[in-house]
């Protein structure tokens, strides 16, 4: 075992000391058990598509090291870099979420996804943290006073979600206009804009919900539920019941044989049904700490640019799990949106890495900080 | 900026530190809903909830399973998936046609999209789909196609017992054999899943159809049968009839079958109806003695052949002197047999033939179940032709219930194809006496040691019996070459327990039986092969074999008995 003390000065020990441990145990716990859940959903699913029994695992452990790998790389950056690194990611992926539309692989009649030889990448995962970072950046200059700013912030929101709905992606548009939303409401604007952009949201889901059939069709079935039981959401939720507080046992559940999503959009309830209540009050616990941590430690931060951007990812990370295991518990409409960590799926371990490390790396203690910095 | 105290910390625009901690309250709030939600479903107690995603899984089960006596499966259910559309929501009906066809090629595209435009809400497209077949439809990914969990009917044993167990239609309704008779107990729900178990043995069943299987092979005969009853309980052991078919795809409609589907179908051993021939015999001198007309040691002159009308009795092999009764069955006598039936008296003979069960179908648990053919009046011909088993069909199945009443004790049980529980009381009809009983197991044994039948004996499983050969009824008049051999054993033959019928439809003589298709070289054996397979798997405790005991071997049995 390496040990740092305090005092060394190379860049490990350094980050060692510096890296937010307790934020970094929780993602650990969260990837390590997801490695779990993967185990126990994934071969009903490998099976039923010809697959080798451990096909899923197999792939998702070897997207593992590099996730982690690009996690770490990523939670060495300055703030300074991390905004730069942002913006790169958020020109790269914003042209990759425009080309897909037009060479994308269709998946569910979607277009969301680019195939790279074995793999396939979804660009969006990427603008996500991304396209927030340098909201957070814009958002702090606007709550200085630049309107410009504020104008460039808008134009990219407009910009993204208009990409995201032709793909189409309703509930990754949903999270990120809500994310937006939010760190716009922390930045400080006055309540006058946030009564406008507040009106205009609503429209403007109103207007999803009219003119387009697909979302329709999902908040129509949310609201009205298939009695027949065999649509995906009425699934789940027969499968936490079965759990009940200390599940079925692994591998013992049966949903994971009747939902094609069970590995991926579906993990919540498959862990409810063999894990039980108790494992997903865990899972849920972590994630709320995730976003507390994050929202706490913003507080403390004195840069508006670091403390928006803070809040904005762990709000981001807070709310994707949030949506996903509430679809999962039947509280919201079912829209393709994984668990972060948990779920199978090589991009989707990739970009929330990636946005965990951006996180980690604003979270590191400075020295502008430093007093302020406690050892919980 | 001058650093001051704690709540200053927020650098930028008012408020941002209380804009925090609320978004911070929302989340609290919208975690705490999850979690609530959690529990809540957790607790949910309303129904047990390991029992919904079990409906979910598996629906209820529609049909019982059948097992045989010793609980194997014989028929049980798979769940299949049944794939139907909701025409409405069709895109486009002709190349939905086309993408289904191509993962169904057994669906004629024309058809299909006739059906897939219809408008209907629902319309089946395809039932009984494999897993493969359902996963590749799922992955053409049509809007509208939607598949049922269904319970499909699956006889794990293929063509084992295929007659007595008969097949399902699509909608799992049985239509032959104990799944259309016991339909309604397979189907009644208050037996909560509970197997229907037969009397059959499903070794037994086995060992029957292989030797019958041999049997036709090796005496190219045309058909066969066979039937293993325990005549104490009149529970079928086993009972087959070969050729026979698959239940698991029948694949039969019966307004449009070919001869040789047909002949597949038919279950020879209860639906058939045949001359049995001289196996009659063992009943007429059964009820000659019971009646009192002769004992069996009484004579008969058959070295005539009996004239009467234009009708002559004649013998296989004609004797030289008078016969008694004890040589009449074994040398299987027409013309004694016929004279001891005019002793009986025709009215006497038919209370006689009732009591044994021969005028009305078998009372067996099967839809398949042949009425006799009896003759129209019953006259002074007719007593003597029916005495030796001519001039009257019945089934096998009838035949064998009779026979197991002369060698058990007198009683007449009728058969059953569901297993008797243990110390339940089996209902009995006397027949004749015991003591005339014991006296028929030793002319069976006689029949089997000095008469037609030896090659039905066994070492170690004596067997008692009788052979019948018939001639076939061609076109109102009987055919020399075409035969109906049969031989119905009880084993162990002075204290049996189990009976053994065989019928073989047109056997034809082989060189090792010198050219004979007679009972006695074709039905005969098979029956002593059966029972020497039989005899261990039913735990009959084998009668020890005389040996040539050599010196050494007594001195060693006398060392070892000091």
């Amino acid at each position: 075992m390496i040990s740092f003390a305090r005092s060394d000065k190379n860049a490990l020990s350094e980050w060692w000391w510096t890296v937010d441990r307790l934020m970094l145990a929780a993602v650990f716990a969260l990837i390590l058990s997801g490695i779990v859940f993967v185990l126990a959903a994934s071969p009903a699913i490998a099976r039923r598509n010809d697959f080798e029994s451990f096909h899923f695992v197999w792939r998702q452990l070897s997207f593992l090291a590099p996730s982690v790998a690009l996690m770490l790389f990523a939670s060495l950056l300055t703030p300074k870099e991390v905004r730069r690194v942002a913006v790169g990611v958020f020109c790269a992926s914003f042209i990759l979420m425009i080309a897909v539309l037009f060479v994308g692989t269709e998946i569910k009649g979607a277009h969301r996804w680019l195939s790279l030889g074995p793999m396939s990448l979804q660009p969006s995962e990427f603008a996500k943290p991304a396209f927030l970072v340098v909201s957070a950046w814009l958002l702090a200059r606007a709550a200085g006073g630049r309107s410009v700013s504020l104008i460039a912030a808008i134009t990219l929101l407009g910009g993204v979600c208009g990409v995201l709905m032709l793909q189409p992606d309703f509930g990754q548009t949903m999270l990120i206009c809500v994310t937006w939303a939010a760190m716009f409401f922390m930045a400080g604007m006055s309540m006058w804009w946030i009564a406008v952009f507040g009106m205009a949201g609503i429209g403007l889901a109103f207007g999803a919900y009219t003119m387009l059939p697909h979302v329709s069709a999902r908040v129509d079935r949310f609201l009205a539920p298939d009695q027949s039981g065999t649509d995906q959401v009425a699934v789940a939720l027969k499968a936490v019941s079965a759990g009940g507080f200390f599940g079925v046992g692994p591998g013992e559940g049966l949903m994971k044989h009747r939902v094609p999503d069970a590995h991926t959009d579906f993990i919540f309830s498959v862990i409810a049904e063999e894990f039980g209540a108790v494992t997903c009050l865990l899972i849920a616990g972590l994630f709320a700490f995730i976003i507390m941590r994050g929202l706490t430690r913003a507080q403390e931060v004195r840069d508006p640019f670091v403390q928006l951007a803070i809040a904005g990812l762990s709000l981001l990370i807070g709310l994707q799990a949030m949506i996903n295991m509430a679809v999962n518990l039947s509280l919201l409409p079912a829209k393709g949106m994984t668990l972060p960590f948990v779920s199978y799926g090589g991009s989707s371990l990739l970009a929330t890495c990636f946005t965990m490390g951006l996180l980690l790396a604003l979270l590191r203690r400075r020295p502008q900080a430093a007093e302020r910095w406690r050892w919980v | 900026m001058s650093r001051t105290s704690r709540r200053d910390k927020g650098e930028g625009p008012p408020f941002v530190r209380i804009r925090l901690a609320i978004a911070g309250l929302f989340m609290l709030a919208a975690y705490a809903v999850i979690g609530g939600r959690l529990l809540w479903l957790a607790i949910d107690e309303e129904t047990p909830s390991r029992e919904r995603v079990s409906q979910l899984e598996v629906p209820v089960l529609e049909r019982a399973d059948i097992v045989d006596r010793n609980g194997r499966i014989l028929a049980t259910n798979v769940p299949v998936d049944a794939l139907y559309a909701d025409t409405r929501h069709i895109w486009d009906p002709k190349e939905a046609a086309q993408e289904l066809a191509r993962v169904l090629p057994e669906l004629d595209v024309v058809e299909l999209e006739q059906k897939l435009s219809s408008g209907a809400a629902f319309e089946w497209i395809k039932r009984d789909l494999t897993p493969r077949q359902y996963a590749s439809v799922r992955a053409l990914g049509i809007a509208g196609l939607a598949v049922k969990r269904e319970q499909r009917r699956v006889y794990p044993n293929g063509h084992s017992a295929a007659h007595l167990l008969g097949y399902v239609n699509l909608d799992n309704r049985g239509i032959a054999g104990v799944e259309a008779s016991l339909d309604t107990t397979l189907r009644d729900p208050k037996r909560g899943g509970e197997p229907v178990t037969l009397s059959i043995d499903l070794r037994v069943q086995h060992v029957l159809e292989d030797e019958l299987a041999s049997a036709i092979e090796t005496f190219s005969a045309e058909a066969a049968a066979g039937i293993v009853l325990d005549i104490h309980t009149g529970e079928v052991l086993g009972m087959a009839s070969l050729p026979d078919f698959d239940p698991n795809a029948p694949n039969y409609d019966p307004n449009n079958a070919d001869e040789d589907t047909k002949a597949r179908m038919f279950n020879r051993a209860s639906l058939g109806v045949y001359e049995m021939g001289s196996t009659f015999k063992a009943m007429t001198t059964a009820m000659a003695l019971d009646a009192g007309v002769v004992t069996i040691n009484s004579t008969y002159d058959v070295r005539k052949p009996i004239r009467i009308g234009r009708f002559t009795i004649h013998d296989y092999k004609p004797k030289t002197h008078p016969l008694t009764v004890t040589e009449i069955f074994e040398y299987s006598s027409n013309i004694g047999t016929a004279h001891m039936a005019m002793d009986i008296g025709a009215s006497r003979q038919q209370i006689y033939f009732d009591l044994f069960g021969m005028f009305k179908p078998a009372p067996i648990e099967l839809p398949e179940v042949g009425a006799p053919l009896l003759p129209q009046k019953w006259g002074d011909v007719t007593t003597m032709t029916v005495s030796y088993g001519h001039g009257i069909a019945v089934s096998p199945i009838q035949t064998a219930a009779a026979f197991a009443a002369v060698a058990n004790g007198g009683l007449y049980i009728a058969p059953t194809l569901l297993k008797r529980p243990a110390g339940t009381g089996v209902p009995v009809r006397r027949v004749v006496s015991e003591n005339v009983s014991a006296e028929m197991r030793t002319l069976l044994r006689r029949a089997v040691t000095e008469g037609t039948g030896g090659q039905a004996d066994v070492p170690g499983y004596p067997v008692g019996g009788k052979t019948g050969t018939a001639e076939k009824a061609v076109g109102g008049g009987y055919d020399e070459k075409s035969l109906i051999s049969s031989f119905i054993g009880v084993f162990p033959a002075l204290s049996p327990r189990y009976l053994v019928l065989i019928i073989l439809d047109e056997p034809q003589g082989t060189e090792e039986t010198h050219g004979y298709a007679t009972a006695g070289w074709t039905a005969a054996p098979t029956t002593g092969k059966v029972v020497s397979r039989i005899g261990p798997l039913l735990g009959v405790r084998p009668e020890p074999i005389p040996l040539e005991v050599t010196d050494g071997a007594t001195q060693m049995a006398a060392q070892s008995d000091r």
